[in-house]
């Protein structure tokens, strides 16, 4: 076998053009996912019936089927009717890097919605039962207690989904986006070099992975600080004031 | 002489869930600074009696009274009595004091911001001055050195004396504790118990559900005993514990030493 490093170095240039293209189609689609996830999530988590059936045919449809069939309605499905293509929307649905981030953030909406779904049950009824006893209002308590409580709770399930994306962001080749896969492939078409081209490319897959675990790591630790126990505490004894 | 309004009143309290009734039409009047104490063996309804006051329970029937100010309640599609207005029965929540069993902190706020959020978020208090007042309760309970700490960095005895201080901030018209020392080991529970005598002594209208039966004896203007959801027997400390009429309070007593 010929192991070729220096087709690695000379089309490297090109695999980070490729890495950018990936980081956005992610971080794009993770946050607008996000942004779409927590009412939805809201939603789930409601009393009323009709509400919480709401997002579950829009859930059970993107966790049900394939991404790339997803990917493939949006870029292909949207040119066929006449009306799409003689709206403003055409100008966005027609560019195949909208198509794929409209894709991935449906996608990711739908499985972080679940996330954040059991997590907000999973706040435990008596912290809940403290802000109701306090006079505070539904949302007040959504927003100081249920939300910032179910995030620390969902946060290292979310890094999991966001590693998820972050492989299957690779999918936005097929319909002719640059990204990491989409740049190898294009390379390795001039060169015929798949194996090192694509061994290049899945390092770049693992460095951006290595990363992301680490920022979640840290985020984690800051957001969930308050359950690193600090050493043994001692057993108090009663204030003297208080002692009569 | 114009006759003062209690400061809590609860009227024919009845609560059931499906067909087994736990509180059988109850009433309870706490004029100002009076210690209630309600007794009585597991499943006779107390904690429920007390949930019921704020609403953490809805009752199927009766009438609630703050300070003379009744809270509206109007029948639920459940079937229960539900507040008619949010806006009334988030204000009547604020003036009413609740300390739990498990103490419910917050885990995710630090002790001052556990003390601090309902005072900025719900009285919209400014933050200098919840503070200002968060660090003097501290101090009275003797944790302020705790104020940066994070609940689950404290004892249960201090999460608790924490919780009456969080209570505290809000300033209640009543204090109500739900069995506040059930859920604590045995030396732990005087910390808690010394809190709640201190609030006794400077005049706080106060509701106790306990199994303290020493400490409700002392601190307790009232003592009120009840058995499947109604009131066997009440009056002072020394009628219930030390004359008690029914055989049932008797052997209660007997048991509970």
């Amino acid at each position: 076998m010929n192991w070729n490093w220096e087709i690695i170095l000379e089309y490297f240039p090109r695999l980070i053009d490729g890495v950018w293209v990936t980081l956005q189609l992610v971080f794009i689609s993770g946050i607008a996912g996000l942004l779409l996830a927590v009412p939805l999530a809201l939603m789930r988590t409601s009393h009323r019936t009709w509400l919480r059936a709401l997002p579950f045919a829009y859930i059970f449809f993107f966790r049900g089927t394939p991404l790339l069939v997803q990917i493939f309605l949006i870029y292909y499905g949207s040119s066929q009717f006449e009306a799409i293509r003689a709206s403003a929307l055409w100008s966005i649905l027609r560019e195949p890097y909208w198509c794929a981030i409209i894709a991935f953030t449906l996608n990711t909406a739908a499985y972080s919605a679940e996330l954040i779904r059991g997590a907000i049950q999973a706040v435990p009824k008596g912290e809940l039962e403290a802000a109701d006893a306090f006079g505070m209002s539904h949302w007040l308590k959504v927003r100081r207690i249920v939300l910032p409580r179910a995030f620390g709770i969902v946060l290292p399930a979310y890094g999991n989904e966001l590693i998820l994306m972050l492989k299957g962001s690779s999918l936005a080749s097929t319909i002719t986006l640059l990204d990491i896969t989409g740049a190898a492939r294009t390379i390795i078409a001039r060169t015929y070099t798949p194996l090192e081209i694509f061994f290049a490319a899945g390092m770049l897959y693992l460095l951006i992975s290595a990363i992301m675990i680490g920022a979640f790591r840290l985020l984690e630790r800051r957001l969930n600080r308050h359950q690193h126990y600090r050493g043994p505490e001692q057993v108090s004894r009663v204030d003297p004031r208080l002692a009569e | 002489m114009t006759e003062k309004k209690p400061a809590l009143e609860l009227i024919d309290i009845y609560k059931s869930y499906g067909s087994l009734e736990v509180l059988k039409g109850v009433s309870l009047s706490a004029s100002d600074g009076e210690v209630i104490s309600i007794l009585g063996s597991s499943g006779s309804g107390k904690s429920t009696l007390l949930r019921c006051i704020n609403l953490l329970e809805k009752p199927s029937k009766g009438r609630i009274l703050v300070s003379g100010e009744e809270l509206e309640l109007i029948p639920g599609k459940d079937g229960y009595l539900q507040a008619k207005t949010a806006r009334q029965l988030e204000r009547m929540r604020s003036q009413i004091g609740f300390v739990f069993q498990n103490f419910n902190l917050w885990p995710h706020k630090s002790i001052i911001e556990n003390i601090i959020e309902a005072p900025t978020q719900v009285l919209h208090k400014s933050k200098d001055e919840a503070i200002a007042r968060a660090e003097k309760l501290l101090d009275r309970v003797g944790l302020l050195e705790k104020r940066n700490a994070y609940p689950a960095n404290l004892s249960g005895g201090q999460q608790q004396r924490i919780a009456i201080a969080r209570a505290l901030a809000m300033e209640p018209q009543v204090l109500l504790f739900d069995e506040p020392t059930s859920a604590l080991d045995p030396e732990l529970v005087n910390e808690v118990l010394a809190v709640m005598r201190s609030l006794a002594d400077e005049g706080r209208t106060m509701l106790i559900v306990t199994h303290e039966m020493r400490f409700a004896r002392e601190v307790s203007s009232q003592v009120v005993f009840l058995h499947k959801g109604q009131i066997e027997e009440s009056g002072t400390p020394e009628e219930v514990f030390d004359r008690p009429k029914s055989q049932r309070v008797k052997d209660f007593m007997a048991s509970h030493g």
